[in-house]
């Protein structure tokens, strides 16, 4: 008998999954009526959660043997994700009313799905990396047909679940190759045992690797699941989706490929760059034509996503930094959009309607000011967030000489630039046909304005979080 | 005393105050208009003083302030020399015209039209401010968001299509911008202009790349032919002072890039590319001349002008000696008040009749005499005639040009005449000739507040035409600077090949 881990680097995961346990036998025990108290406790624990990541040492540690570690990548990436669930229940309190889906089983659910995705980050071993994959995606796959009475989102559940399933085994393939070939799970035995050296099952293993995590990402050629899923979930789970997941997928992404396969960096860059370039390219062009704004987020979402992945597509220390960057403030726009999003009512009635949107600018000024401030945020035009975002995802590019690369992620930001810039327009030079319902929930309009406020205030001090995203970044290259 | 830092902020605190007025939307309007005039005098009583202690003498850069922003090399530093401080003056001296122009022109959202205003100032100044990269690139590209605005919310018939392909293609040329950029930050570790203006930092064929990348932002800012569609249309779209700050200022941008980015931090590139720029120009200006000639719309015949003017401008600067670069520094300010000016004369005919189209006029004389006048001077201004601001810019780049290459300027005077028939055939038809359709005879003469707006600019179009001294000593220094910094450079690219061989 071998005395227990150390659990000290795991502590906000315990936290969490405890804490989601308790919650689900108070909520049962309570009955129906408690989910505003459920809701607003998971949020609690979600910020006494990223509490205690905030505390964690600044070194890295390993422990369960080297199957999970806590380092300064994972704790920046675990905070945003803590934020990014933290918010998407926040939004969803209105919605679920509204909609009769008020069940205590939903904010316990994200808490679930988010110690899911800090498992994620913080895996060190193949073994880890699927388990927590897999928490992750039951409760998302739960969650997308949360609305149980709808056609459309339990057909996005089930076409969610069918094709993550499809990815999972595709992962646990590529996982299975390459444990075939390196002998080890773990990430820095693979690593050693390569030794700057891949065979070809070892490759194979890598394209299988990459497609299964490129799908829980949502880049092409993986995404088809994306615009189904987004527009048939109810929203406040499109607006968590959109986040925390993305976020979480995106940091596993990372350290699976460049703490075991950094030294083989040209062996699998072209792969990455591929994606990259066409997640760009069709996230800009096929969002072009949607009508529907959910619809249209996805498209956008995969666009970002490929802009991302530039970051590892230069494989360095800088890359991360701009990935972390970015990440960070993707979530403050997806999230302030969503906000918006959910407060599209027309007399009792949800829309999704990007037409919806007309003459936004004279009915809801303030409104309409915050979501023009995430369109051109979203399209990278300075002086937004956005545009720092891409900086310094562009700058890891050049100064890794991919300049192909980085000349057709600008010209797609063009091309993007034009649907945000359709939703201003919607918004400021359309007369209204409808108006949309007044007031704005106090809580939508809270998040709406810290989100907005970021966003659009990040230029005055961009330090701190570039400093933070630094530090981070440093942690997978010691 | 941070002097550039309050002109380039001061406007913002105005449209702060605007931001937060409350209360009924008459009052709101009738404030914001009066909180917009006075921000835009005040700032640019502030500015007069930046003009009142410049050093002429000296090819430094002046008044500089340097603070942390974003770390790494990348600071806010701001600082004005001999050519980019009369720009500051050129956009603070014509926005309180544009805010009166706007008076009684904006009816509706009058708000977020002043805001909209007062956030362009901030930023058109502190794109000639910034000794930063990062800094300018930021200014350089926020002001698309508020012109988008401007040109889409208070423009007219065909504004979502004008304020769009403005938008865009003015973001697909200085996103390469931003790649250069990057590149130049991995260079150099730093993106402080005045380093970056130190010789030898870029190879040669670094330089090439990069020359090209900057000329695409700044040749779609211009315009340059054949990058110059969206002028006209965005000209035509745009509400009168939304014209004039596109024509005055924003062009200007262009001009002022080449000559504080490409010729001092690409030397080389800049000498090899020079043909190509001189052959873009004639086209330019001959094209763009003999198009204007054929417009029904008045704006789109003045803003086919700006294209011709402006390549005058680009000849003179790549003609890279010291009558060319002056010249082209001087046309740029001329033009800047001049075709201003006329696009305010466009907008006293505009908001009478509501419409541009040339033959809807005639024989205005009659009952506008002073009006009459007024076009006439800004007409001639245009064309070039001696005694006027239009004139000393067009010749001094003219003679510039011919010491770079006599085809060049031979083609290019022709522009000259091109000019003076199509600028003459619009003041014909709309001025001289029959008064005989009745809306016509009921329009009125010049009222008070429009003579206000005029009075200074006639003053400005004269005083740079009869005495210009005072502009060319302020940018002398620096200009020979520039010039003389580019001849190093090049003699030390020749040594190095001869060298190499």
């Amino acid at each position: 008998m071998t005395a227990l881990p150390a659990l000290a680097p795991a502590y906000p995961e315990l936290w969490l999954a405890l804490s989601a346990m308790a919650l689900l036998m108070f909520g049962v025990f309570r009955g129906e009526g408690s989910t505003r108290l459920v809701s607003w406790l998971a949020v609690l624990v979600l910020l006494i959660g990223i509490a205690l990541v905030a505390m964690q040492p600044a070194e890295s540690v390993a422990t369960f043997g080297g199957l999970f570690v806590a380092d300064g990548f994972g704790r920046f990436a675990k905070v945003l994700i803590l934020l990014g669930s933290a918010f998407a229940i926040v939004l969803s309190l209105g919605y679920n009313r509204y909609e009769r889906m008020e069940r205590f089983e939903y904010p316990v659910l994200i808490l679930l799905a988010s110690t899911g995705m800090m498992m994620m980050v913080s895996a060190n071993d193949l073994i880890a990396l699927y388990l927590g994959l897999e928490l992750q995606s039951l409760s998302l796959y739960v969650l997308a047909a949360f609305k149980r009475d709808s056609g459309r989102a339990t057909e996005a559940g089930l076409k969610y679940f069918v094709l993550g399933a499809l990815s999972s085994g595709m992962l646990l393939y590529g996982a299975s190759m390459i444990y075939g070939f390196a002998g080890s799970t773990n990430f820095a035995q693979i690593a050693t045992a390569l030794g700057g050296h891949a065979s070809i099952g070892l490759l194979v293993g890598i394209v299988f690797l990459s497609a299964g995590l490129a799908f829980k990402v949502s880049a092409v050629p993986f995404h088809m699941w994306t615009p189904d899923v987004y527009e048939g979930a109810p929203t406040p789970v499109t607006a968590f989706f959109a986040v925390a997941p993305k976020i979480a997928a995106m940091a596993l992404f990372v350290r699976a490929i460049l703490t075991p396969f950094g030294d083989i960096a040209h062996e699998w860059q072209q792969i990455i760059i591929v994606i990259s370039t066409l997640s760009m390219l069709l996230g800009a062009f096929a969002a072009i034509a949607q009508t529907n704004i959910k619809r249209l987020m996805a498209y956008s979402s995969i666009g970002h996503v490929g802009y991302a992945l530039i970051g590892l597509a230069a494989g360095t220390e800088e890359g991360v930094r701009g990935i972390l960057i970015y990440l960070a403030i993707y979530l403050a726009m997806n999230v302030g959009t969503f906000a918006c999003i959910l407060c599209m009512r027309q007399k009792d009635q949800m829309v999704e309607g990007v037409s919806d949107l007309a003459g936004l600018a004279k009915t809801h000024p303030g409104m309409a000011l915050l979501l023009a401030g995430f369109m051109f945020s979203l399209a990278g035009v300075p002086p937004l967030a956005g545009f720092f975002g891409k900086f310094y995802i562009f700058m890891s590019a050049i100064n890794a000489g991919l300049y192909t690369l980085a000349v057709i992620g600008v010209l797609s930001s063009v091309v993007g630039a034009y649907y945000y810039l359709r939703i201003v327009k919607i918004m400021y030079f359309d007369e209204a046909s409808e108006p949309l319902a007044k007031p704005v929930r106090g809580e939508l309009g809270a998040v709406m304005t810290v989100t907005g406020l970021f966003t659009m205030l990040f230029f005055i001090w961009p330090a701190p979080l570039l400093d933070m995203a630094g530090v981070a970044a440093k942690a997978l290259f010691p | 005393m941070p002097l550039l830092s309050i002109v380039t902020f001061l406007p913002l605190v105005g449209a702060a105050f605007i931001f937060l007025a409350r209360g009924p939307e008459e009052i709101v309007a009738r404030n914001a208009r009066s909180v917009a005039l006075w921000t835009t005098t005040i700032t640019f009583l502030v500015s007069l003083l930046i003009w009142l202690n410049f050093d002429n003498s000296t090819a430094t850069f002046q008044f500089v302030e340097k603070g942390e922003w974003i770390g790494a090399g990348i600071n806010y530093h701001m600082g004005v020399d001999g050519i980019s401080m009369l720009f500051v003056i050129l956009t603070t001296f014509l926005m309180p015209f544009c805010i009166l122009a706007s008076w009684e022109a904006i009816e509706h959202r009058v708000k977020e039209y002043m805001i909209a205003f007062l956030v362009m100032e901030t930023l058109m100044v502190g794109v000639f401010c910034a000794l930063d990269l990062v800094l300018f690139y930021l200014m350089f590209e926020a002001g698309l968001i508020p012109m988008f605005l401007i040109i889409g919310i208070w423009g007219g018939k065909r504004r979502i299509y004008a304020s769009f392909k403005f938008f865009l293609y003015t973001l697909l040329g200085s996103v390469l911008l931003l790649l250069a950029l990057l590149y130049m930050y991995f260079t150099a570790g730093t993106t402080d202009i005045p380093s970056l203006m130190k010789a030898g930092l870029f190879s040669a064929q670094a330089q090439t790349w990069l020359w090209l990348a900057f000329f695409a932002s700044f040749a779609v800012k211009m315009p340059m032919w054949p990058v110059h569609t969206w002028l006209p249309d965005a000209h035509v779209e745009a509400p009168t002072a939304g014209s004039v700050i596109l024509a005055a200022v924003l062009l200007k941008m262009g001009g002022y890039g080449f000559l504080r980015f490409s010729l001092p931090m690409f030397p080389i590139a800049s000498e090899y590319f020079a043909p190509f720029v001189f052959a873009l120009s004639v086209i330019a200006i001959v094209y763009a001349s003999i198009v204007a000639l054929v417009q029904e719309d008045m704006k789109k015949l003045i803003a086919y002008s700006s294209v011709a003017h402006m390549g005058f401008v680009t000849m003179g600067i790549f003609a890279l000696n010291t009558q060319g670069v002056e010249g082209a520094i001087f046309q740029m300010l001329s033009h800047g008040i001049i075709s201003g000016a006329l696009f305010l004369c466009v907008g006293v005919v505009y908001d009478r009749l509501h419409t541009r189209e040339i033959t809807r006029y005639g024989g205005l004389a009659n009952n506008m005499p002073k009006y009459a006048t007024i076009f006439m001077l800004f007409t001639m201004a245009n064309v070039g005639l001696p005694g006027t601001g239009g004139f000393v810019g067009e010749l001094l780049t003219l003679v510039g040009a011919f010491q770079a290459n006599t085809w060049v300027a031979l083609i290019a005077t022709t522009g000259v005449i091109f000019a003076a028939a199509y600028a003459l055939y619009l003041y014909r038809r709309i001025v001289f000739g029959e008064l005989t359709k009745a809306d016509l005879k009921a329009m009125v003469d010049l009222s008070p507040r429009e003579i206000a707006i005029f009075a200074p600019l006639v003053i400005m179009t004269l005083w740079m035409g009869i005495y210009p001294a005072p502009f060319f000593d302020v940018m002398a220094a620096s200009v020979k600077h520039l010039l003389d910094q580019h001849q190093t450079a090049m003699a030390a690219a020749k040594a190095l090949a001869t060298a190499a061989r």
